[in-house]
């Protein structure tokens, strides 16, 4: 940023050097920043924030990625040697790293399906009612912002070998008890994203409901559809945006998991069953000192969620035209 | 109350074909079991922080007057600070907001009402900001801010990541674009400037926009556990959802009763956020939080 004001100044300062007087100064000016050029001032405390923390940690993040980087202390100099694409051969063939993919799979398998049905389900029914409604949009929302760290408080208490969940079940509940069961611990914490999250999508689904026009319903119940049917025929088809949209951002969450892996089940355990990528990329990069790996499997996770991200631009962008 | 809700109201009397009576009591049934879904974790969270010995049989649900205590408060209190860590999260939520409003603001008004070269350049890169997820960039970050930069254990290292929310940004740019442009002409003709025109005419009028956006902003920071747990090492600087988790993980088997004081953390740890949530709650619209995750 401040090379782009001394170049400002320098261009200014050659001009009225040339002398053209003060319209000629502005011309120039205006030719160079645009007609407001007091929009460079107001917007340049963004850009500065921008790069130093996006721009410049993403090239850093590249170029950490292709060597083997050690920490150290400010000054002193340790070599670090260019290794080429090791850093990335070695992600894609560590078996944690596909361990963790193959649990956001898994998490992507039983949040999303959940997610669409239960918010297109509570958001249509919030929609028509008139009573208790500032209630009832509250305390869907309520989970969405409070803090994880509070949440799974109570989740490790609801979820614990003898807590209320496995008292309610009897001799339903499984054994290891949920969040130390290999094969339940990722589930568990798709549920517990599920409903932390849900009340952001039911708000995402009425905004979509919205948008579909009131027309598609009359003509629907004038063919003689019923509530269940113009549901499935008029509202389904017409919050397809959000749909797609549900998709991508669980993905994105998907991949970025931390705190839930962290705190309900120790650490991504049992036995990494419900390890994300970004608990990974802690273990590794600060944990055990090989930021270069962590780098490396931070920009090939960024590269995938830019592609999800791109493909619901074209999928959306498609509907709309 | 808000335009969403009116034109809701519209839509429901006009759209939907006359429901059954089944059909009602149907959605009621719905709307209750989900309402009870979502807030009995909260009731079940404040009941836990008050038992003297944890019960989690399904009477334990039900408070029981000899089993109430508030020694788990005190119990978690000895423990991690709580005070110190409400402040920690004080500051750096704080700070996030301040630079937000000041420079988000100013941000959103270059981007929506002035005209200068790059100005589509930088809202594709308040785009991108926004959907490249914050934990990918973390190993340089922490690299650059806590090694090189020595930020670590330091209010600016925790907000600078966060300081400007790039939804904010968009919320911001979005209200400011719905503005009459005539208005801004009218006074520029009488000759004020852009910052005299942010101030007193622009800014009044997008009042919700910016109580949205706080409420948004508010809600991150407050809520956030990795990059402040990465950069504090110092108990004495931590956030109060960093020192809560690193009770969870390291010292709450040492404790009497574990759970009632994580409980009661928990409570001290989520009460702000939900209080103040409700009472603004009416600021948190559909359209301003669905539009600007859509970009």
């Amino acid at each position: 940023m401040s090379g782009t004001t001394t170049r400002q100044e320098d261009r200014t300062a050659r001009s009225s050097r040339r002398g053209p007087g003060p319209s000629g100064r502005r011309s120039l000016l205006s030719r160079l920043l645009g007609a407001q050029p007091i929009g460079w001032l107001f917007g340049a405390p963004y850009l500065v924030f921008a790069i130093i923390v996006f721009a410049y940690p993403l090239a850093f993040a590249i170029y950490m990625s292709f060597f083997d980087y050690f920490f150290s202390a400010p000054g002193v100099e340790v070599d670090k040697p260019f290794v080429g694409f090791d850093n990335y051969v070695a992600v894609v063939t560590d078996p944690a790293v596909l361990q963790s993919l193959g649990n956001v799979l898994v998490f992507l398998v039983i949040n999303v399906p959940l997610t669409v049905v239960l918010s297109i389900v509570l958001a249509s029914a919030l929609n028509k009612v008139v009573h208790l409604r500032t209630f009832l949009r509250v305390s869907y929302y309520v989970p969405y912002v409070t803090a994880s760290v509070a949440l799974v408080g109570v989740w490790l208490f609801l979820f614990s070998g003898n807590g209320l969940v496995n008292n309610i079940l009897g001799p339903l509940a499984p054994t290891p008890s949920w969040l130390v069961n290999p094969a339940l611990a990722m589930p568990t914490i798709a549920l517990f994203v599920t409903w932390k999250q849900l009340g952001f999508y039911i708000l995402l689904y009425l905004a979509a409901l919205q948008n579909v026009p009131k027309e598609l319903y009359e003509s629907a119940s004038t063919d003689g559809a019923g509530v269940i049917r113009s549901f499935f025929s008029v509202t389904v088809p017409g919050v397809r945006q959000a749909t797609v949209l549900v998709l991508m951002l669980s993905t994105i969450i998907g991949a970025n998991l931390f705190t839930e892996p962290y705190l309900l089940t120790g650490g991504g355990g049992p036995n990494g069953a419900s390890a994300s990528p970004v608990l990974i990329m802690y273990q590794r990069g600060i944990q055990q000192g090989h930021p270069g790996f962590a780098a490396a499997l931070g920009i090939l996770l960024t590269i995938a969620v830019l592609i999800v991200a791109l493909l619901q631009r074209r999928f959306a962008g498609g509907k709309e035209e | 109350m808000s335009r969403m809700t009116r034109r809701t109201r519209r839509f429901a009397r006009a759209g939907s074909a006359p429901l059954s009576r089944g059909q009602a009591v149907l959605r009621g049934v719905v709307l209750g079991a989900g309402a009870l879904v979502f807030l009995f974790p909260f009731y079940y969270m404040i009941i836990g922080s008050l038992q003297s010995s944890p019960d989690t049989s399904v009477s334990g649900a039900f408070p029981d007057p000899s089993n109430l205590t508030t020694s788990n408060y005190e119990a978690i209190n000895s423990r991690i600070d709580l005070f110190q860590g409400l402040i920690n999260s004080g500051i750096f939520t704080g700070g996030v907001v301040l630079c937000t409003v000041v420079f988000g603001v100013l941000a959103g008004y270059a981007l929506a009402i002035l005209r200068w070269r790059g100005r589509s350049a930088t809202f594709a890169l308040v785009l991108l900001v926004q959907v490249v997820p914050f934990q990918l960039l973390m190993i340089p970050l922490y690299v650059l801010i806590a090694r090189n930069y020595g930020l670590s254990d330091n209010y600016l290292g925790m907000i600078l990541p966060f300081a400007i929310n790039s939804t904010a940004v968009i919320i911001f740019r979005q209200y400011f674009l719905q503005l009459p442009r005539e208005l801004f002409e009218a006074a520029r003709i009488d000759g004020a400037g852009e910052f005299m025109l942010l101030w007193r005419v622009a800014l009044p009028l997008v009042r919700p926009a910016v109580v949205t956006a706080l409420l948004l902003t508010f809600i991150g920071p407050w809520n956030e556990f990795l990059w402040p747990f990465l950069i504090t090492k110092d108990a004495s600087m931590q956030p109060l959802a960093v020192s809560l988790a690193n009770y969870v993980t390291n010292v709450a088997a040492s404790t009497a009763n574990p759970y009632g004081a994580v409980l009661a953390g928990a409570v001290v740890l989520a009460a702000p956020v939900v209080i103040l949530f409700i009472v603004f709650q009416r600021y948190f619209v559909s359209t301003d939080v669905g539009s600007a995750v859509k970009g």
